[in-house]
C-alpha cells in the first residue's frame, strides 16, 4: 500500500470521525443568529433557524459515509451470493442472469424510488433500495469470473475428488474473487452515496429530522431566490470532496492490488 | 438480409414484452405491499367525511377485495386496451398526463443527449490523440470530477448563478406564467428548457468522454495506425481517416445505452428546475400516492431504457457492414 492510498484514506477517516467530537449544542437552533452569511464564527453560514451549517453538514456527511459503506458492502456480498448461486446449475444461472437484466431494465433512480415508496421511506428503505439497485452490475462481472474459474483444472479436480459445491465455493472461489469484491466495494460506494443524496433530495429517502445532505439541499431550494447561496453551495461541495477523496483511495487500492496480482502471477510461472 | 433483420427485431420485441410483463408485475406487487391506502390517496383531505359504508362501496367498486393476482390481471387487461386508469392528482387519464409530460421531457432529453454526445466524443478523441499530455490529464480530471458531482447540486448552482444572480433564465416551469397552453410557442418551451438541458448534458459528458477515450486508445494501438503513421499521416488527417471511423461506432452505441442514466438525471433536474416533465410527474406521483400514474411512468421508463439498448444494438448492425455479415452468416 502506497502513500497514494493512505493519505486520502486517512483524511476520509478523519472526516468520518470528526462529527463525534461535535456536541449537539453546535448545530442546535439559535434564532438570534439566523440567515448569516459565512464568516469566521460560522464557516458555512447559518440557516433560517440559526443552525450552524458547518457542523450540520459534517453530521450529514458522517451519515452519508456510513450509509455508503454499509450499502456498498451489503450489495457486494449480495452479488457474491447471486453469482455463486448462478454457478450451481444451468437453470439457476438462467434465472440469475434474467434477474440482472430485469433490474437493469429500469433507471436506477426509478427502482430506488419504487422501493422507497414501498417501504415508506426512511433509512431502511434507502439501504434496501440501494442494495437492490447496485448488485446487478457487479454480479455480471463476478459471474463471468466464476465461469472461468469453474473451468480451471484445480476446481474440476476438486469436484472429481468429491468436494461439495459450497466447499468449492468457499475454498476456491472466495480467495480468488476477494480482490474483485474489494474493487467492487470501491466502485459502488460513490454511486451509493450519490444515489442516497438524490433520493433523499427528492423526498423519498431519509426523514426530514435527520441531518442528510439531500435534506439540507432540498431545504435550501426555498431560499435560493433570496440569495442565500451558502446553504446550497457548501454542503454539496463537501460531498463532492468526499467522493473525490474516495475515488483517489480506490485508485490507490486498485493499483496496489493489481501490482500484487501481477507479482503473484510472475512468481507462479 | 432484411429477413434476418426482421427476425432480430421480432426477437427483441418479444423480449421487451416479457421484460415489461415482469417489470409491471413486480412494480404492482411493490405498490401493493406499500403502506399507501389507495382509497385515502384518492379521496385526500375529505377522508373524514367518508363513512365506512361508502368506503366499503368504493373498495367493492375498485375490486380491492379481490385477490392480488386477479387485480393485476384486470389492470393488465385494461392496459393492453390502452387504458392506464385515471391519475389521482391530475384527475385526467394517465396516458394523457404521460403524453403531455413526455413532450416536455423529450425536448430536454434530446437536447442533452445530443449535446453531451457531441462534446463528449470530441473531448474523448482529443484526450486520446494527445494521450499522456497535459490536455489529456486535464480532460480526464474534469471527467472524474463530473462523475463525483451530485447532478442536482450542479443544477442548484447553475440555477443560482444564471437565474437568480444574472437573471438570464427563468426559475421554473416550461412556459411563462399567466398564458394559456395554446399561446405557448415552441420558443417559450425551448427557452425554459435551456438551463436544465445544459446541466443534464454537462453531467452526461463524463461517461461518453471516458468511453470514447478508451476506445480511441485501443484503436490507436492497431497496426494500421502504425502503418498510417509510417506513411506520414498525423494529427487531424490521421484522426479523420483512421481514428474516427473505427472509434465512432462503439462510442455512439455506449451513448445509446446510457438512456437509463439520462432519465435518472432528468428526474432530479426536473425537480430542481421545477420543469414539468415525466421526472417531476413520477416524483409527484410517488409523494402523493398516485398509484396509476406511478405504474404508468414506470412502464414508460422501462420502454425508454429498452429503446436505448435496442438502438445501440440496431445501430451496429445497420451501420457496420462487418457485423451485418457476421450476424447474417450465423443466422442471428
Amino acid at each position: 500500500m502506497t502513500r497514494k492510498f493512505w493519505v486520502p484514506a486517512i483524511i476520509l477517516l478523519l472526516f468520518f470521525l470528526f462529527p463525534f467530537l461535535i456536541s449537539g449544542e453546535r448545530f442546535s437552533i439559535h434564532l438570534m443568529e439566523k440567515n448569516q452569511a459565512p464568516s469566521f464564527s460560522h464557516l458555512f453560514g447559518t440557516d433560517w433557524l440559526g443552525r450552524d451549517m458547518f457542523f450540520r453538514t459534517w453530521k450529514a456527511l458522517q451519515l452519508s459515509i456510513g450509509i455508503g459503506l454499509l450499502t456498498a458492502i451489503l450489495s457486494t456480498i449480495c452479488s457474491f451470493f447471486m453469482s455463486t448461486l448462478a454457478m450451481l446449475n444451468q437453470p439457476m444461472d438462467r434465472i440469475i442472469s434474467w434477474l440482472v437484466d430485469l433490474f437493469l431494465s429500469l433507471p436506477h433512480l426509478v427502482t430506488l424510488l419504487l422501493i422507497s415508496f414501498t417501504l415508506g421511506g426512511g433509512m431502511k428503505g434507502v439501504v434496501i433500495g440501494l442494495v437492490l439497485t447496485h448488485w446487478p452490475s457487479l454480479t455480471r462481472i463476478l459471474r463471468a469470473e466464476m465461469l472461468q474459474l469453474q473451468q480451471t483444472t484445480y476446481v474440476q479436480m476438486s469436484k472429481k475428488l468429491g468436494k461439495g459445491f459450497w466447499w468449492r465455493a468457499w475454498h476456491h472461489f472466495v480467495p480468488h474473487i476477494l480482490p474483485q469484491m474489494l474493487v467492487g466495494i470501491t466502485v459502488i460506494f460513490p454511486h451509493a452515496i450519490l444515489h442516497e443524496a438524490s433520493i433523499t433530495f427528492l423526498g423519498f429517502g431519509l426523514s426530514a429530522e435527520q441531518p442528510a445532505i439531500g435534506i439540507i439541499l432540498s431545504e435550501s431550494m426555498q431560499y435560493l431566490s433570496s440569495g442565500m447561496w451558502w446553504l446550497a453551495f457548501f454542503p454539496g461541495f463537501v460531498l463532492l470532496i468526499v467522493i473525490v477523496l474516495f475515488q483517489l483511495t480506490a485508485k490507490g487500492l486498485r493499483n496496489s492490488l493489481e501490482k500484487d496480482y501481477s507479482y503473484g502471477q510472475i512468481t507462479r510461472n | 438480409m432484411t429477413r434476418n433483420l426482421s427476425i432480430f427485431v421480432v426477437k427483441k420485441i418479444i423480449r421487451l414484452l416479457l421484460l415489461l410483463l415482469a417489470v409491471s408485475f413486480i412494480t404492482y406487487l411493490l405498490i401493493r405491499l406499500s403502506p399507501i391506502d389507495p382509497v385515502q390517496a384518492y379521496i385526500g383531505a375529505d377522508m373524514m367525511k367518508v363513512s365506512p359504508e361508502q368506503r366499503a362501496a368504493i373498495e367493492e367498486y375498485w375490486g380491492l377485495n379481490e385477490s392480488f393476482i386477479s387485480q393485476y390481471v384486470h389492470w393488465l387487461a385494461s392496459v393492453i386496451t390502452g387504458d392506464f386508469g385515471t391519475s389521482f392528482i391530475y384527475r385526467t387519464p394517465v396516458l394523457d398526463v404521460i403524453a403531455d409530460r413526455f413532450i416536455s421531457s423529450i425536448l430536454l432529453l434530446a437536447v442533452a443527449w445530443l449535446l453531451s454526445g457531441v462534446i463528449g466524443l470530441l473531448l474523448g478523441a482529443v484526450a486520446a490523440m494527445k494521450q499522456g499530455s497535459k490536455t489529456d490529464h486535464f480532460i480526464r480530471g474534469y471527467c472524474y470530477l463530473l462523475l463525483s458531482t451530485p447532478s442536482f447540486w450542479l443544477g442548484l448552482l447553475l440555477l443560482m448563478i444564471f437565474s437568480v444572480w444574472l437573471d438570464w433564465f427563468p426559475i421554473g416551469l416550461s412556459a411563462p406564467v399567466g398564458i394559456t397552453t395554446s399561446e405557448i410557442t415552441i420558443m417559450d418551451r425551448l427557452y425554459h428548457a435551456i438551463l436544465p438541458a445544459i446541466t443534464l448534458s454537462i453531467i452526461g459528458i463524463a461517461n461518453v468522454c471516458l468511453h470514447t477515450r478508451e476506445k480511441m486508445i485501443d484503436v490507436l494501438k492497431q497496426p494500421y495506425i502504425l502503418q498510417a503513421r509510417a506513411n506520414g499521416l498525423s494529427g487531424l488527417a490521421l484522426f479523420k481517416r483512421h481514428g474516427l471511423r473505427n472509434m465512432i461506432l462503439p462510442a455512439i452505441s455506449v451513448h445509446f445505452a446510457s438512456f437509463g442514466e439520462l432519465f435518472g438525471g432528468a428526474v432530479l433536474l426536473e425537480q430542481v428546475f421545477s420543469y414539468p416533465g415525466l421526472g417531476k410527474a413520477i416524483v409527484d406521483a410517488g409523494l402523493n400516492g398516485d398509484v396509476p400514474l406511478l405504474l404508468g411512468i414506470v412502464v414508460i421508463s422501462a420502454c425508454f431504457v429498452f429503446l436505448g439498448n435496442f438502438l445501440a444494438d440496431m445501430f451496429y448492425s445497420l451501420v457496420d457492414p462487418r457485423i451485418r455479415r457476421e450476424k447474417g452468416e450465423a443466422g442471428l
